[in-house]
């Protein structure tokens, strides 16, 4: 007696959703992909399309095809996962502190005494002096990169 | 252009950095973030265990020790590209 047919379309829906919030990580080592996360709204954007086929099918066909609770609870888990990768994306990566008294271009970088990997001290006079190895001039210039680090 | 990197990790941790990714540049330690305080880099809490560390940063200097660009990013996950640095050390050094 019961014919229904599966509802396939609710969980390609939510898979290809997860695919976008799951697929990011990859994808976020390219800055083409990373800075504007694209491909993962894409992906967001086919999967809720999909699920609503899938809604449209299990609520407007009951008699044909299943899901009325499979599909608001896939469709309910998806809305959280693009919510929470929106989240990360919109709000979360821009906590960044102001660093309005960072040093500005045209003045001079304050000098620094620290240790490097091999716990000898470096300061930031001998590294605008020292020559790089293999070379008899000093370097042209110094890249100060400050990074989070691994703690 | 002599690359350098800077963050809270000790000389240890920097160490088996460099040994794992093949990095052959300088690495400095400030465990206690006193030049990234000096800076205004600091990123209170934002470590493990409520750690303050330094917000990603960049400055270029030129031979004299005066800063010719900087690239403060606003969002953690646009961060310097390499080819954006060396493009700017040709253009300004």
């Amino acid at each position: 007696m019961n014919e229904r047919r599966h509802n396939w379309h609710l969980w390609l829906g939510f898979v290809v959703c997860a695919a976008g919030f799951v697929g990011y990580l990859p994808l976020a080592r390219f800055p083409f992909t990373r800075d504007v996360p694209w491909v993962s709204f894409l992906l967001f954007a086919a999967g809720a399309f999909s699920l609503g086929i899938g809604l449209k099918r299990a609520f407007g066909r009951p008699e044909q095809f299943r899901g009325k609770i499979l599909g608001p609870v896939l469709s309910l888990i998806s809305l959280l996962v693009i919510g929470l990768f929106c989240f990360f994306i919109f709000y979360a990566a821009k906590q960044l502190p102001r660093s309005t008294g960072a040093p500005q271009v045209g003045q001079k970088a304050p000098d620094f005494s620290l240790l490097d990997a091999n716990q000898q001290t470096v300061t930031l006079a001998a590294l605008l002096t020292t020559p790089l190895p293999g070379s008899q001039k000093p370097p042209k210039g110094v890249l100060l990169i400050f990074y989070r680090g691994y703690w | 252009m002599q690359p350098v990197a800077i963050s809270v990790d000790l000389p240890e941790a920097s160490r088996e950095l460099c040994k794992k990714a093949g990095y052959s540049y300088t690495f400095l330690s400030d465990p206690n973030a006193e030049v990234i305080r000096r800076y205004d880099l600091l990123h209170v809490g934002a470590g493990e265990n409520g750690h303050d560390i330094a917000r990603p940063a960049e400055f270029l200097l030129d031979a004299s020790g005066v800063i010719r660009w900087v690239n403060l990013t606003g969002d953690l996950r646009v961060r310097m590209r390499p080819e954006e640095a060396i493009q700017q050390a040709g253009k300004l050094l």
